[in-house]
């Protein structure tokens, strides 16, 4: 299944913005962020389909996958 | 060491005296204090602009001590722009070098009536007022480099801008800081309260002051290692702020739908990336800007920067998410270095950032402005706020003000103030802090983002009404407190996810004044800063009413979630019940 991918501030370096990312059925995000060689223990903030996700989360066809590091601003 | 001391300047009579720090205002500084000396002091029904309102300045509770990101100043007034009670602070240098100099509080009282501005100089010989001309209808970046020259390089000035000059409510006060660019005491319109009393600045000239009193320098020491500490181990105040500011949250509402894009008529943003905090640092690195910047000494957060244009020539410092958010998503300004450059503009004219941003965004669904035209942005700056055309006048006069000249209902504000950077229906904790902060919308007065967006404190669901009211009265609470200590707001980052760091906190304000404030105490002395202010509101006119948002957010639901912002007005009085 297709899923996009978009990463964010340092997990872009070396890697890429947003990419369009081909997984079998039943991944989920944690399988993404292990296939993106990005540790979980760096991720602040995780999108699917613009909401709120934890990696655990199941992917879906066609998913929206938003990745951020720990950031904040105000 | 000087013994602490209140000034009063009254602007009336041109006479100037210390009293004696009053035995209640001892154990409180910053917004507590700014607070409770408007509130004894000014009637809240006078006029904002008239000879009854008064202009306090007070330091923070550990503002001039070595503790990191202590240097904050509190400015506060009755409002010109919200009609209530205002405290806004404010990083740069001032603010340490008047509690250096034993300054608990500065006192602006009067009105001149013979048409003359005036200057004020604090040092250690005392306080001393002069008539002003010079630096009279000068940008702020021309009138700091002028008093840098007239009395010292390391000079502190607090100064009016040309905006505060004419007395506009978006006007704002400026500040100095290290390197002689600008940090603004923002919001509600009180640079237009300094001008109104013709006080053009202040310049304060720490030279020879020793140093603070601390009751019990070991502990001190010791409280202070661990605070720098942990502020440097959260991976937002320790690392990610110094790298892409405050600006690397447009990606984040962008991914959350809580943009607010297009005067509020969407929540994301397609052009997001070209104006994102990861598009600004990278910009600023190849440009050899520098991305970590701190705007008073001592700060280890360091989220100022300094932006270079494209000949890598300075062009803008500490550009804020709230600034390039109103500019690029709100009013489709895809274009970073014109939004710096209107930034610059609006720090030297003396106008809120975001007042005035958002602004434009309102001003561009009227039809004045074209939509997405920067150009005609920074020549509407240039040309007709900064020189107090009539249309230079009206969009001085802030959101509301042009969306009742252009006869619009989708005007932005809470209490007359614009709204910033979140959208208050796809994150509603925030919606709850727009609607009841003493302050009007104010982001930072209880800043649920934390929780809502970036998983700080825990995670509350940003789309789902439940919790947010408690939420929000919470940061509210702590908001309070910490405005009030000197400290700059981010170090709430690290405060709420860390006890320890939250104790290093309490540990230095109990080591500076030899006492033994509990956590519960902190919470009882936001509690009574925020009654205090709304008491203030209450009687200058207000009601519960005026803790609402505007009427479009209830029947204009906002993409992607399609929210719309669906609390009672019953459940909004509940947060005052405490």
């Amino acid at each position: 299944m297709q899923v996009q991918v978009r990463l964010y501030a340092t997990f872009r370096n070396d890697r890429f913005n947003e990419q369009m990312r081909d997984y079998p059925p039943g991944t989920t995000i944690k399988n993404v962020l292990d296939d993106l060689k990005i540790e979980e223990s760096l991720v602040g903030t995780l999108f699917v389909d613009f909401k709120y996700a934890t990696s655990d989360q199941e992917l879906h066809e066609g998913a929206n996958l938003g990745i951020f590091p720990v950031v904040g601003g105000g | 060491m000087e013994m602490d001391k209140i000034w009063r300047v009254n602007l009336s009579d041109l006479s100037v005296k210390s009293e004696p720090v009053p035995a209640a205002w001892a154990g409180l500084g910053g917004r507590a204090l700014t607070s409770t000396i408007v509130a004894a002091e000014v009637p809240p029904t006078c006029h904002p602009l008239g000879p009854n309102n008064k202009l306090v300045f007070c330091p923070g509770l550990l503002t001039g001590t070595v503790a990191a990101d202590s240097g904050r100043l509190s400015a506060g007034a009755k409002s010109p722009l919200t009609g209530g009670i205002k405290e806004s602070n404010v990083g740069g240098t001032a603010g340490q070098m008047l509690a250096k100099l034993g300054v608990k509080a500065l006192i602006i009282e009067g009105h001149p009536t013979d048409g003359k501005w005036h200057g004020l100089y604090l040092n250690q010989e005392g306080l001393r007022i002069e008539e002003e001309t010079e630096t009279l209808g000068k940008g702020n970046y021309e009138s700091v480099q002028i008093l840098n020259e007239r009395v010292n390089k390391r000079v502190g000035v607090v100064v009016c801008g040309p905006a505060g000059e004419m007395k506009m409510l978006t006007a704002n006060i400026s500040v100095k800081d290290p390197d002689s660019h600008i940090r603004s005491i923002g919001r509600g319109g009180l640079g237009a309260v300094m001008g109104s009393k013709k006080l053009k600045f202040i310049a304060v000239d720490a030279s020879g002051a020793t140093g603070m009193p601390i009751a019990d320098p070991e502990k001190f020491k010791a409280a202070g290692k661990a605070w720098a500490d942990a502020l440097m181990a959260h991976g937002v105040s320790g690392s990610a702020l110094k790298t892409y500011g405050t600006n690397i949250l447009i990606n984040i509402l962008n991914e959350a739908g809580g943009l607010p894009t297009h005067n509020f008529t969407a929540g994301q943003c397609k052009e997001h990336d070209a104006f994102s905090g990861e598009t600004m640092h990278d910009t600023i690195v190849k440009r050899g800007g520098n991305p970590s910047h701190a705007c008073h000494p001592g700060c280890v957060i360091q989220c100022s920067q300094i932006y270079n244009d494209a000949e890598g020539k300075y062009l803008a410092s500490g550009l804020e998410y709230e600034t390039v958010w109103a500019l690029g998503a709100d009013s489709g300004i895809a274009n970073l270095d014109q939004i710096a450059e209107a930034d610059h503009i609006m720090d030297d004219l003396g106008v809120d950032s975001i007042e005035t941003s958002v602004m434009f965004a309102v001003a561009m669904e009227g039809g004045a402005i074209p939509w997405g035209d920067g150009a005609e942005v920074l020549r509407v700056l240039k040309e007709e706020i900064a020189k107090g055309t009539p249309f230079g006048r009206l969009l001085g006069a802030g959101t509301e003000a042009v969306g009742k000249a252009y006869g619009l209902t989708r005007v932005p504000v809470v209490k007359h103030q614009a709204i910033p950077a979140y959208d208050p229906r796809s994150v509603k904790g925030i919606g709850i802090t727009y609607a009841t902060s003493t302050m009007g919308a104010d982001h930072t007065s209880g800043y649920t983002i934390a929780t809502n967006i970036l998983g700080v404190g825990g995670h509350v669901d940003p789309l789902k009404k439940d919790g947010q009211i408690d939420l929000s009265r919470n940061l509210q609470i702590a908001t309070a407190s910490v405005d009030s200590t000197g400290m700059c707001i981010f170090v709430a980052f690290p405060v709420l996810d860390s006890a320890e760091c939250f104790q290093s906190l309490l540990d230095l304000i109990n080591a500076r004044y030899g006492i033994a404030l509990t956590g519960d105490d902190v919470v009882g002395l936001g509690k009574y800063v925020l009654t205090t202010e709304h008491k203030f509101n209450l009687a200058a006119g207000m009601t519960n009413k005026d803790d609402r948002l505007p009427e479009f957010f209830e029947y204009e639901p906002v993409a992607p979630h399609n929210a719309v912002w669906d609390f009672t007005p019953e459940e909004i009085d509940s947060y005052w019940n405490f």
